[in-house]
């Protein structure tokens, strides 16, 4: 953890620190500097999800990766979740497809389920959803379920 | 000798109409499923040019319910029935990790005789799911005995399982806080009677289809998945483990009692269609053993669960939970913002990292190849739509 910030400085805010468990928040432009980072110094070889959570009061949209360890046996329990924030309005990211190739299709699904556009990712478009869903993504808080 | 290229020529001059073959001529488009048996319910778009494939496109999405949005409308109790749907035959494993976030936000300890319960729940869940996706791969590779054994003793574990939880398949029995019941009289002597019998099964099962010419041929050296692009695709699970990392969330994360029970985490080096199928068979005699070992070093009394409020709820905060399932590492994402309902749930199971593979591992696979690579891969669809 000293190591990051050392390297990246204030640019980085560490959200929590829990066993196993780190969260860290960076700047969207930073996050492929800082993912290359991590997988090359810091062992953490892959994303096992990504995903997002809509912050509408903050008009904000997560994006979280879960990063963890296959090679590395010192840090095969641990999850490294690193996030960014993006503008709900318009919502885009650098994508990490470049950095982690595992993460190729869950940034299509939070690409649907929540609209946010992953710039340099070759697919932006459908993936779970019917072909003829048209309607706002459903994982953002505006969109209700019918009847609830 | 007149080349190809004379004799087209000449064709042309004598006012033949003939048109030349191009690439897209020559490849021909095949949609496998979403109705095809043999797929499940997921589509994928191949091209084959001849016997060999040259292009795959999974297309998933035919059974998305939208898990992660309904749960955001239920408290965390309420949850626990739907989300067993995306995967009926493992439906203890995926609500076992929904539990162990639960308990950590909320702040529940749970009884040790309930951690057992809970485990001895999700290993024999395990090995149901484990039988029906062998009966599965066996019937796709046209070994039909190897459809209906598996089959015929996967009643074994679902009997054991309705004694144990009151119902066949959807259990609903890993509950943040224990399990719902305690174990019926008398559980103890049939699980080990059966347990008994079944490694005996195994060592069949092993004879017929194992070690058959035939099916070896089939998946020897066919697909061949190397330790470094495992790592880089994130796969996981026994397609995992069969390229050669040892890694089992039981093992490095031990949950719950995990710590105290003594197995070894089976793997293969080789990466191959084979060790895909043999890893997981592997994981069966391993999970007999933690059966047994589940049954011998329970708490012969005390509470399965822990008192809750009727809609617990703790403070804000999220958590990352995982367990080991039949399909590798399920994990659940879960932000909680002080209310009974969770504010987000993200579910991340490996039949969706497992997807990511088959493009991968499809590509220059003879067409008759494809089941073989494909129920390798341990991919259930309903659990990667979610």
């Amino acid at each position: 953890m000293e190591e990051i910030k050392k390297k990246f400085g204030e640019s980085i805010k560490v959200v929590f620190i829990k066993p196993l468990r780190i969260k860290i928040q960076v700047e969207p432009r930073d996050i492929v500097e800082v993912a290359t980072f991590l997988r090359d110094s810091m062992g953490f070889d892959h994303a096992e999800s990504a995903g997002g959570t809509d912050y509408p009061k903050d008009n904000q949209i997560e994006v979280i990766y879960h990063l963890g360890s296959y090679t590395r046996e010192d840090l095969g329990a641990h999850i490294l979740s690193l996030t960014a924030r993006t503008s709900r309005d318009d919502a885009r990211l650098p994508t990490l497809i470049n950095v982690y190739k595992s993460v190729e299709y869950h940034e299509r699904e939070t690409f649907e389920m929540l609209g946010v556009y992953f710039e340099g990712h070759p697919r932006n478009e459908r993936f779970l959803l019917p072909e003829d869903w048209a309607d706002i993504p459903p994982l953002r808080k505006d969109f209700k379920i019918k009847g609830r | 000798m007149t080349s190809l290229e004379d004799k087209f020529e000449e064709s042309k001059k004598l006012g033949l109409q003939i048109v030349r073959e191009s690439e897209e001529d020559r490849l021909m488009t095949l949609s496998v499923g979403p109705q095809h048996p043999g797929s499940g319910h997921f589509r994928f778009t191949i091209k084959v040019d001849g016997d060999y494939i040259v292009y795959c496109d999974p297309d998933p999405g035919y059974v998305h319910r939208g898990e992660e949005k309904m749960c955001e409308y239920r408290n965390v109790i309420q949850n626990i029935p739907h989300l067993e749907r995306p995967v009926i035959h493992d439906s203890s494993n995926i609500t076992y990790s929904y539990s162990l976030a639960i308990e950590e936000l909320v702040g529940i300890e749970v009884p040790r005789r309930g951690q057992y319960i809970r485990a001895l729940a999700s290993e024999l869940n395990r090995q149901v799911y484990t039988l029906y996706w062998l009966a599965i791969y066996g019937i796709f590779l046209g070994h039909s005995t190897m459809f209906m054994w598996p089959t015929g003793d996967r009643e074994l574990f679902i009997d054991l399982l309705e004694a144990l939880t009151g119902a066949r398949v959807t259990h609903a029995f890993n509950i943040p806080g224990g399990v719902r019941n305690d174990m019926p009289d008398g559980f103890k002597d049939r699980c080990m009677r059966q347990m008994r019998y079944f490694q005996k099964r195994l060592k069949e099962y092993e004879d017929i289809f194992y070690n058959m010419p035939l099916f070896r041929q089939r998946t020897e050296g066919v697909a061949v998945l190397s330790r470094e692009d495992a790592v880089k695709l994130g796969v996981a699970g026994s397609v995992l483990r069969a390229s050669g990392i040892p890694y089992d969330i039981r093992k490095v994360e031990p949950y719950d009692i995990y710590n105290e029970i003594d197995f070894k985490v089976q793997y293969m080096k080789t990466g191959d269609c084979f060790a895909r199928s043999y890893v997981p068979f592997l994981d069966m005699h391993e999970s007999c053993h933690i059966i047994e070992q589940l049954l011998d070093k329970m708490p012969q009394s005390g509470e399965v669960r822990a008192k809750l409020q009727p809609t617990p709820k703790g403070p804000p905060g999220e958590t990352y939970r995982r367990v080991e399932s039949g399909r590798g590492a399920l994990g659940y994402y879960i932000v909680s913002d002080g209310t009974p309902r969770p504010y987000r749930v993200k579910i991340s199971v490996g039949s969706f990292r497992n997807m990511l593979a088959l493009p991968y591992l499809l590509v220059g696979q003879k067409l008759a190849d494809m089941p073989a690579v494909y129920w390798s891969l341990n991919y259930w669809p309903v659990e990667a739509d979610r």
